[in-house]
């Protein structure tokens, strides 16, 4: 069962640096939706017993993360006249080698986490930490609206990982994680409403800049 | 039903009140009337839960929430008992006033909005009053502070209403930050934020220093004592009356409740923490009045004169805590009784004062007590009814402001002949008594002016009298502060219960406040004075009656005197005033008369709040100016913002794991 989580963990994480390298909105869109997938699948792997409650988590994961939002953002994309590429603040390259130092970091502060789980999965403490730092990453070097959007799914689905170790001992905490997305729902819909008659090359936040005193 | 579940069912009442009416749309009245009859049942249940007796049914209701910091622990004790009555009767009260005051034909655009918040308000103080840990408590705590919030930003069109929310904001939030740090303080020596394990720790003084100063710094700005009341006048004077009401007559008294629970939790209280709340609650006591005196703004006046009030309450409360820390039974049960006695009859006065005035803001449109006058004439039975809050707040006898300031005079003249004499409390007499003398030239003002005399403006002159829904809560308040002043005996249970409750020493036999006190005789003077009064008034009359009014042949000079002639309102307490001139340093405009025949000149004053106007804002401006090279951080773009955040887990992460 272990290596099974681990190789899931693993695409995860590849997962993330495919987010940072790719220049496109749209392939950046179908990758958090493939990870939102894989997210689903993680709590079923990781307990032994599957009861109702691992179950509706799984379901409710992949159908937020991996069907509802992606295609919300898909609509976003389609419905307003949004410039494809990313127009990073902080090129590629240098987004993949924060990544790097970002994963790196991770494993050797998930080492020394007390943590008071005995056996967690090798790989899922650090998995989760350096999904959340992906998303910082994209949060702060990517201009968009929408990139914000993808930034936030991501740090979102972070949490959700480390969630995932939580369900039995705080089941509420992880169902109010899943909430989470409905914010995210929130923010998208916002997009698509508040903009969809303005020009929205403005909605970069760089515009934001201007309620500066 | 357990007195605590019909208490929830009450909160859940108040605070479920506003939103019915949300689904209708247009002019119709069911919602508001909804409103005001599920308050009006929460009163009754929750009245019923608090007269029904403890019969060992007091336990705790807990339940797990998953929240870390403990469970959702509410239980019902003396002291809160003793709080509810006002959190249950006065919004009730306030919210058929509002069916009257606030009508939603009359206010289309924010009477939907009031209503939720004005619920939402006194369940969340509801549950203040209940809670039996420090989570539950700051989380209603923080419910109050931003329904408050809207409350005082209700007309959010007005720039005053804004301005006087923001700054309310800001304070309470201020206020919260010091609960924090209390609760935190208090955890750190407990280990739990549940008030038994609290009140069963043995704390050290340096802990038990730090949580008092917090407290009182936290719930001293909710209460509004003097130096932290800087929200308070513009807040009360903003918000519609019956919102003023609540704010005043209950909200301030949350704060009151929380110095008294704090003060219940700590052990062993040393004698500075009592000798603090005396000199903070004379301040209060003194410069309250001395600014209503001097304000022009009718509300405003009212708002000063509860931060007199809440001066008060503090002595008694600082009297009953030098009781505990000598062990001296008797100033305790004089002090906290008086103490809670007042918080009742304040909650009870001064919500009759502010519905009165919302009253003559309704008749006559203005709150500027220059404009008004003759108003007794137009608006007879606002007029009678202020006339009794008038007098119940100055604390005159047979009303029931007397009663509960007798307690507390009695305990501050008792600590002269008791063991180890504390002359420091006793100084504190002169303090109340120059207050009471003080309130008196403030309420004749005011009242003189609004009431008596010719109107001053035209809008004054065709006034017009408020409909029953706006009288009849304040009838029923100036039937209770009549009640009150006369049968306060009747109440001394409720009160010997909260002290004993509060004072918690194992041990130590608590006298009853009716064996300390000659709070039976008060129905005895309270007959004597209205007979008296009684008598003097159909004398007088008849005197009147045979003196024919004869006009003077020059009269003065003045062939036709005109309202502008009039004593204002200024004028009457310039002398008053002039007495406190250093402390209010009125901004005065006067023309300067030179010659015989001078040229038309206007004269006009303004007393600009003590700390407010003069310290918070001037050393905010100076803040802004020496702070400026903060502005570098403050970027206007959200991934540097996100990137604060980053750098801020990852530095609370490398000192927590890595160093």
């Amino acid at each position: 069962m272990s290596s099974a989580t681990d190789a899931l963990l693993v695409l995860i994480l590849l997962l993330n640096f495919f987010v940072l390298g790719s220049s496109r909105i749209r392939s950046i869109i179908y990758t958090i939706a493939a990870q939102g997938l894989l997210l689903g699948v993680l709590p079923l792997l990781v307990h032994e017993s599957i009861g109702v409650r691992e179950g509706l988590v799984s379901v409710g994961a992949i159908a937020l993360k991996s069907v509802v939002i992606p295609r919300m953002l898909l609509r976003a994309m389609a419905d307003l006249p949004i410039r494809r590429e990313i127009e990073p603040l902080v090129g590629y390259r240098t987004s993949l080698l924060l990544g790097a130092a970002a994963t790196g970091a991770s494993m050797a502060l998930a080492a020394r986490l007390p943590l008071e789980i005995v056996h967690p999965p090798p790989l899922l403490v650090p998995a989760s930490f350096a999904t959340v730092l992906t998303g910082f990453i994209v949060l702060t070097t990517r201009t968009k609206a929408i990139t914000q959007v993808l930034g936030y799914l991501m740090l979102e689905n972070g949490i959700f990982i480390f969630g995932v170790l939580l369900l039995e001992a705080m089941p509420f905490l992880v169902e109010v994680g899943v909430l989470l997305d409905l914010f995210v729902a929130i923010f998208v819909m916002g997009i698509i409403i508040n903009h969809i008659s303005r020009e929205f090359a403005s909605v970069s936040t760089e515009r934001l800049a201007e309620l500066r005193e | 039903m357990r007195p605590i579940e019909l208490i929830l069912v009450a909160a859940a009442l108040q605070a479920c009140s506003g939103l019915p009416g949300l689904l209708g749309t247009g002019p119709s009245r069911w919602g508001e009337r909804t409103a005001a009859a599920m308050f009006a049942l929460a009163a009754a249940l929750g009245m019923l839960g608090v007269l029904l007796p403890a019969d060992g049914t007091d336990t705790p209701l807990s339940a797990s929430w998953g929240l870390p910091g403990g469970d959702l622990a509410v239980a019902i004790d003396p002291v809160s008992r003793a709080f509810l009555l006002p959190v249950l009767l006065i919004p009730a009260l306030g919210a058929v006033y509002g069916l009257g005051y606030w009508r939603q034909a009359d206010h289309p655009t924010n009477g939907r909005k009031l209503r939720v918040f004005y619920g939402l308000m006194p369940a969340a103080m509801t549950v203040v009053v209940l809670a039996q840990n420090g989570i539950v408590f700051l989380m209603a705590w923080e419910v109050m502070a931003i329904a408050g919030f809207f409350l005082v930003s209700t007309e959010d069109d007005q720039r005053a209403s804004r301005e006087a929310a923001w700054v309310y904001f800001i304070a309470a939030h201020l206020g919260t930050l010091c609960l924090f740090g209390m609760f935190a303080v208090l955890h750190s020596a407990a280990g739990s934020f549940d008030f038994d394990a609290i009140a069963a720790s043995r704390m050290a003084p340096p802990l038990t220093t730090a949580a008092f100063l917090l407290g009182l710094m936290g719930f001293g700005i909710k209460a509004g004592l003097m130096p932290l009341h800087v929200w308070l006048p513009g807040a009360h004077a903003n918000a519609p009356s019956h919102v003023s009401a609540v704010l005043s007559g209950v909200m301030l008294k949350m704060g009151i409740y929380g110095l008294v629970r704090m003060t219940s939790l700590l052990p062993a209280p040393p004698t500075w923490w009592g000798g603090a709340l005396l000199a903070l609650g004379a301040v209060s006591a003194i410069l309250g009045l001395v600014f209503a005196m001097a304000q022009h703004d009718l509300k405003r006046l009212l708002a000063y004169s509860s931060i007199e009030n809440v001066g008060v309450i503090t002595i008694g409360l600082g009297l009953a805590l030098l009781g505990r820390s000598t062990g001296n039974p008797a100033w305790a049960v004089l002090g906290l009784g008086g103490a809670i006695l007042h918080v009742w009859n304040h909650s009870l006065f001064k919500p009759l004062l502010f519905f009165g005035a919302g009253s003559i803001l309704h008749g006559a449109g203005t709150r500027q007590i220059d404009h008004l006058g003759g108003l007794s004439r137009r608006m007879p039975r606002t007029a009678g009814l202020f006339l009794v809050g008038c007098v119940a707040i100055c604390a005159l006898p047979p009303l029931n402001g007397f009663a509960s300031e007798l307690l507390i005079y009695l305990g501050l003249l008792g600590t002269l002949d008791g063991q180890g004499g504390l002359p420091s409390a006793a100084a504190v007499v002169p303090v109340l008594a120059l207050a009471g003398g003080l309130a008196a030239v403030a309420f004749a003002k005011l009242f003189g002016t609004a009431f008596l005399g010719e109107p001053r403006t035209e809008t004054a002159r065709h006034a017009h009298e408020s409909p029953l829904a706006m009288i009849l809560p304040m009838s029923v308040l100036a039937a209770l502060c009549v009640a009150v002043g006369a049968f306060a005996a009747v109440l001394a249970p409720l009160l010997d219960r909260a002290i004993a409750g509060w004072w918690s020493a194992v041990g130590t036999q608590v006298p009853s406040v009716v064996e300390v006190s000659p709070l039976r005789w008060l129905p005895l003077t309270s007959a004597a004075i209205f007979l008296v009064s009684g008598v003097a008034i159909v004398a007088l009359r008849r005197a009147m009656r045979t003196t024919a009014i004869r006009p003077g042949t020059w009269d003065c000079g003045y062939a036709e005197p005109s309202p502008r002639m009039q004593y204002t309102g200024s004028s009457f307490s310039q002398f008053a005033g002039s007495l406190f001139s250093w402390a209010l340093l009125p901004r005065v405009d006067a023309p300067r008369i030179r010659g015989l025949f001078p040229p038309t000149g206007r004269f006009r004053s303004e007393v600009p709040d003590a700390v407010l106007d003069r310290m918070v804002l001037p050393s905010a401006r100076l803040a802004t100016h020496f702070l400026r090279w903060a502005r570098v951080l403050q970027r206007g773009k959200i991934q540097i913002y996100m990137l604060y955040v980053l750098l801020t887990v990852l530095a609370l992460f490398v000192s927590t794991f890595v160093l």
